[in-house]
């Protein structure tokens, strides 16, 4: 019975405050929304940083024709140099370090060259003799890149040590401020959002002063008179917080399932799935919001 | 039922006190008139009972408990033991006279059962058979408090708190709604009036308890109202 009370009043207050409510749904569903995209780019850079830290690696170039670096003042790269190279690499002192050395001729180099620009006009100019071959190293651990760039760079013979992983974190550095920015709109628009309910609770508490009046005098229970008012502002936050999770999904199901996959194949992208775990996360958001401003609210409005 | 002991309430430190050193007991099943021009301490002694303000000295005993030793998640259990009704009535005028009786029993939790049973019930104590689904604006003054009483005693408390419950109907109504007041205090409800209407008061001939500047200056077990000449000449 109370049960059905508090629903029916809950009820009769969001049909007063109509205007007032859907202005917190929007509010609540662009705030959450923003928090929701920041959420997606870091999972979207965890996701990136699994998939290429396993195969970043190390690329030893070794000296052609035309290098300038002072390791290469010799001359290309001689046969002598290349063993001895390969032979620090696999040897004792490097194995705590490399997990494994492969090795790329100038030919294969000029495939993946091919591969990687078939629609690009340059690719019919460039041949193998002037791609670098180089030794493809994967680290035990990726961050030791500096143990390999300082014992080999010098080393006659060798023309660059580059360190793919730098490209990488330029990228994520990007991301991560992007979803910085995300955060700061969610912040501001969650202060308004906060606001927003806070005025609402008042006006609900002002138009339904009498029967709280009433309620007070005839030894309703606390619980009683100021749940329809916390709840009002949750259902409102949270049905925010359902339209913020379904805008989400289609961003990650159109944008990035339908369009950005299909542009860059290579790339792993978050899937559905994995957005559908934030929704919870931006639920419970959505209430905590609601219940904890409508509560500090109550406190200053409706005499208990 | 009701236990006032040198009770002092102070509303503002600069003004005199609202009530100044009130000690009075109320049996169970009492009718009291309090009496007292406006600002004479009726209505602070009203509230000091239902414990929307606490007394600044003293000790106030409602049902042999020490409101002050309530805890504020108690005060509902303690106005549950208590009917209150006022000049202006307080109805929610989008409800019908059903529902506005029911409202006191939906809000603690009655069943639907139960409301359904006991609300015509009360409506006919207080004399409104059969007008169920009016509006409160279809009635008249007298009508509209008739259905604020029912309210106040639907869950049946111990004691009735009536603040001039009479002062917006003509005599010949006021005398139907004493007529209702008086039936409910012989079914053993304690009942206290705060009051200014003389005709009432010496018509009843019930215990009488006048206050002047917030202290009782008389205490008369069946008195007239004789304050007004005094108060005027004042």
């Amino acid at each position: 019975m109370r049960l059905a009370f508090i629903l029916s009043e809950i009820g009769s207050g969001l049909r007063r405050n109509l205007s007032m409510v859907i202005s917190v749904i929007l509010v609540t569903f662009i705030s959450l929304t923003f928090v929701g995209a920041a959420g997606l780019l870091q999972l979207q850079i965890n996701q990136m940083k699994g998939y290429w830290y396993d195969r970043v690696q190390v690329a030893v170039f070794l000296c052609v024709e035309n290098s300038t670096s002072p390791s290469c003042a010799a001359g290309p790269v001689t046969e002598e140099q290349r063993d001895t190279i390969r032979g620090m690499l696999e040897s004792e002192a490097f194995t705590p370090y490399v997990a494994s050395v492969e090795y790329e001729s100038q030919d294969e180099a000029l495939g993946h060259f091919k591969d990687q620009f078939a629609n690009s006009p340059i690719v019919d100019s460039v041949t193998a003799d002037q791609l670098p071959e180089s030794f493809r190293v994967n680290l035990v651990d990726p961050e030791k890149y500096e143990v390999i760039n300082e014992a080999f760079s010098s080393l006659p013979g060798v023309d660059v040590v580059s360190d793919q992983r730098e490209l990488l974190e330029k990228v994520f550095s990007v991301m991560n401020r992007a979803s910085l920015g995300a955060l700061l709109v969610a912040g501001v628009m969650t202060v308004c959002a906060i606001l927003l309910i806070a005025t609402t609770i008042r006006l609900s508490a002002f138009s339904r002063r009498r029967e709280t009046g009433i309620m007070r005098l005839v030894g309703a229970s606390k619980a009683v008179i100021q749940l329809p008012f916390i709840l009002e502002g949750v259902i409102a936050a949270v049905v925010g917080a359902l339209l913020a999770s379904g805008a989400l999904w289609g961003m990650s199901r159109f944008v990035i399932g339908g369009w950005l996959a299909r542009e860059y194949p290579e790339t792993a992208f978050i899937s559905d799935q994995q957005v559908l775990l934030l929704v919870p996360a931006l639920i419970l958001l959505g209430a905590l919001l609601a219940g904890v401003s409508s509560l500090l609210t109550l406190r200053r409005y409706v005499k208990v | 039922m009701i236990r006032f002991e040198n009770v002092t309430k102070v509303y503002d430190a600069t003004s005199r006190p609202a009530l100044d050193s009130v000690s009075l007991e109320v049996d169970r099943s009492e009718f009291v008139f309090l009496v007292g021009a406006s600002g004479s301490g009726k209505s602070t002694f009203i509230r000091l009972v239902l414990k929307e303000d606490s007394a600044s000295r003293g000790a106030v005993y409602v049902a042999g408990q020490n409101v002050a030793n309530i805890p504020s998640w108690r005060v509902p259990r303690l106005r549950r033991g208590i009917g209150v009704v006022f000049q202006d009535f307080r109805l929610l005028p989008n409800k019908t006279v059903f529902a506005n009786v029911a409202f006191a029993m939906q809000v603690i939790g009655k069943s639907r059962a139960v409301i359904r049973e006991t609300v015509p019930e009360v409506l006919k104590t207080v004399g409104l058979e059969g007008k169920n689904n009016r509006m409160p604006h279809e009635l008249s003054g007298g009508e509209q408090q008739r259905v604020a009483i029912a309210r106040a005693i639907v869950n049946r408390p111990g004691i009735l708190l009536a603040d001039e419950p009479t002062g917006n109907l003509d005599p010949t109504t006021s005398m139907g709604i004493m007529k209702v007041l008086d039936r409910i205090n012989s079914n053993g409800t304690t009942v206290v009036m705060a009051t200014h209407d003389d005709d009432i008061v010496n018509t009843m001939r019930k215990r009488v308890v006048e206050l002047r500047n917030g202290a009782v200056v008389r205490d008369d077990a069946q008195g007239i109202y004789i304050g007004e000449t005094e108060a005027v000449a004042e």
